[in-house]
């Protein structure tokens, strides 16, 4: 997803003068392809994300529409306030862009899981959040940022995660990636989508739930969300605790009808380490899934 | 271990593994049978993705069995890819830089506060010193007369996307830490009496923290290795990793 992001960034670069990334010392293998054909529009920041994001709302200010890059937390919760006060408040075009969704970044331990970003980053005002779940998804979501100047976080898994579906159109709604039951319906947001998909495959066509995927997860209103409101079920699937991200928004917007049920991480996963899959493994997922 | 995960960041911990070896052979005062004894010095590896050579380190040091490193990095265990609490003889978890030198301000504010003479040890990175945070504690130690604080920066010159030059030049990084009150001491990072000895006298200055700056080399022992950016993400290939082992284990005899 990552170098879907920056392949798309450095179109939408060729088009738009005002496109400008800063990173905060990572992106090796990643980002030079855009510093290259992008010498003025790009900076290492050095690993100072305050500095970064308080530089990047200067810039904006000043045009640009600067796209901040780093890993798991170090974006967001690092330099909450600056994003909160100079960004959001200042209603800049600064696009927040953090890899390493979710446990993304399994082994490297508890530092580096971006587990409270979306309930975070979502409370925040004037923003729009993104969590594409695949490549095509994160491209869309560039080309739409490019378009609409504004502070925002787009939040993206890192290398290697398949296509998972090929239905466009973002702001029209969840997107219908898996028909069935139209009585139960999963929704997912990022790349945990998958989990959805192979365990919709696995049931008999008469069981099969309808999966949605939802790369939008701020603003979120009731006639986005239309499409999921002849559900008598909804199973919001995230790779975030339940706390604030992809349940909570649907709960706020939706309830008190239909019946939502949440599958999450649980607060209690930070003591061991492993690959994405084994601490999705370790998280349940797909057990609850069995079970709802 | 870092072949074994498919894992990173060899570089910066064979940058520090000097400075390891010599504070846990002798400066640190430390009991591996007791890991939590009230009295011992206490060690904080703020350059959490450093990890393996402190886990070597301590499995040598008996803190755990040294079977256990072959875990490093898998799934299930509890060696993480950053330094880990959870871990016996690891005070405290980083992974995201710049936290462990506050931290250390509070440890050693605390030692003060409660009349105890244990001193408090903090590893940083040079990359790391781009975080204002670190800056924020630099100022805070000297106000509160730290003396007890030792700040070691490993100063390998290379950080995440390039060099510390092009990135964000420290130099002239002694006259920084003296300019902010701090005792400063600068010396090899590899040569183990000049560790020895400046370690063996502190704090550097009287009332003041104590900063020891060490000149490292990225990788060093493994000539492919050293001063080379991609070793801070690759991960050896077996041909790679017997070249490595078999230029350390030369060095080492
Ligand atoms: C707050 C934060 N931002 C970014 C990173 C990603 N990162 C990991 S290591 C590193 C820099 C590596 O260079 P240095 O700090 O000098 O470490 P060393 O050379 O000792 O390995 C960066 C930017 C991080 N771990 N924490
Ligand atoms: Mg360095």
């Amino acid at each position: 997803m990552r170098t879907a992001f920056i392949q798309e960034l450095i179109l939408q670069a060729r088009k738009n003068p005002t496109i400008f990334l800063v990173v905060g010392d990572l992106g090796f293998s990643v980002v030079e392809p855009f510093a290259q054909e992008f010498p003025d529009r790009f900076l290492n920041a050095g690993v100072a994300e305050q500095n970064m994001t308080g530089v990047a709302a200067g810039l904006a200010s000043e045009g640009y529409h600067v796209f901040t890059y780093s890993i798991a937390n170090f974006p967001t919760l690092r330099c909450l306030e600056q994003i909160r006060n100079d960004v959001c408040y200042h209603s800049l075009p600064v696009t927040v862009v953090s890899v390493g969704a979710g446990m993304a970044y399994g082994n490297l331990g508890y530092s580096h899981h971006a587990v409270q970003d979306l309930a975070i980053m979502r409370t925040l005002p004037n923003i729009t959040v993104f969590s594409p779940a695949d490549p095509g998804e994160t491209r869309e979501c560039v080309q739409w940022l490019s378009l609409n100047p504004r502070p925002s976080y787009l939040r993206i898994g890192k290398a290697g995660e398949p296509d998972l579906h090929s239905v466009r159109g973002i702001f029209d709604g969840p997107l219908r990636v898996c028909e069935g039951r139209p009585d139960l319906a999963i929704v997912a947001t990022g790349s945990v989508l998958k989990l959805a998909l192979d365990f919709a495959s696995e049931q008999a066509p008469e069981k099969r739930p309808t999966v949605f995927s939802i790369p939008l997860i701020k603003p979120l209103s009731l006639e986005f969300l239309e499409k999921l409101q002849s559900f008598k079920k909804i199973i919001a699937l995230e790779e975030h605790v339940r706390e604030g991200g992809l349940f909570a928004a649907l709960c706020e917007v939706l309830s008190p009808t239909p019946h939502i049920k949440s599958i999450s991480i649980s607060e209690e996963m930070k003591n061991v380490v492993g690959s994405q899959d084994y601490l999705r493994n370790q998280a349940e997922l797909k057990e609850m899934l069995n079970r709802a | 271990m870092v072949a074994r995960a498919n894992a990173s960041h060899i570089g910066g911990a064979l940058s520090m593994a000097d400075l390891l070896a010599v504070l846990y052979s002798g400066v640190l005062n430390i009991r591996p049978e007791d890991p939590v004894w009230d009295s011992r010095d206490r060690f904080i590896l703020s350059k959490g993705h450093s990890c393996t050579s402190l886990y070597a380190t301590l499995a040598l040091k008996k803190f755990f069995q040294i079977e256990e490193l072959e875990s490093y990095g898998k799934d299930g265990s509890r060696l993480m890819s950053h330094i880990s609490h959870h871990v016996p003889g690891v005070e405290f978890s980083t992974g995201s830089l710049g936290h462990g030198l506050p931290f250390g301000c509070g440890k050693a504010l605390a030692a003060k506060r409660s009349g105890k003479n244990w001193r408090t040890f903090v590893m940083l990175s040079d990359g790391e010193l781009d975080e204002g945070s670190n800056w924020e504690a630099i100022l805070f130690a000297p106000q509160h007369k730290l003396d007890n604080l030792v700040a070691i920066v490993d100063y390998n010159k290379i950080q995440s996307l390039g060099s510390v030059a092009d990135v964000m030049e420290l130099d002239p990084l002694a006259d920084k830490f003296r300019a902010f009150r701090w005792g400063v001491k600068e010396i090899d990072g590899h040569d183990h009496s000049a560790i020895h000895e400046a370690l063996s006298t502190l704090p550097f200055e009287p009332g003041k923290p104590s900063c020891l700056i060490a000149h490292t080399l990225k990788g060093k022992g493994v000539d492919f290795m050293e001063n080379n950016l991609q070793w801070h993400y690759s991960s050896p290939k077996p041909d790679q990793l017997a070249e490595a082992l078999r230029q350390l284990e030369t060095e080492a005899n």
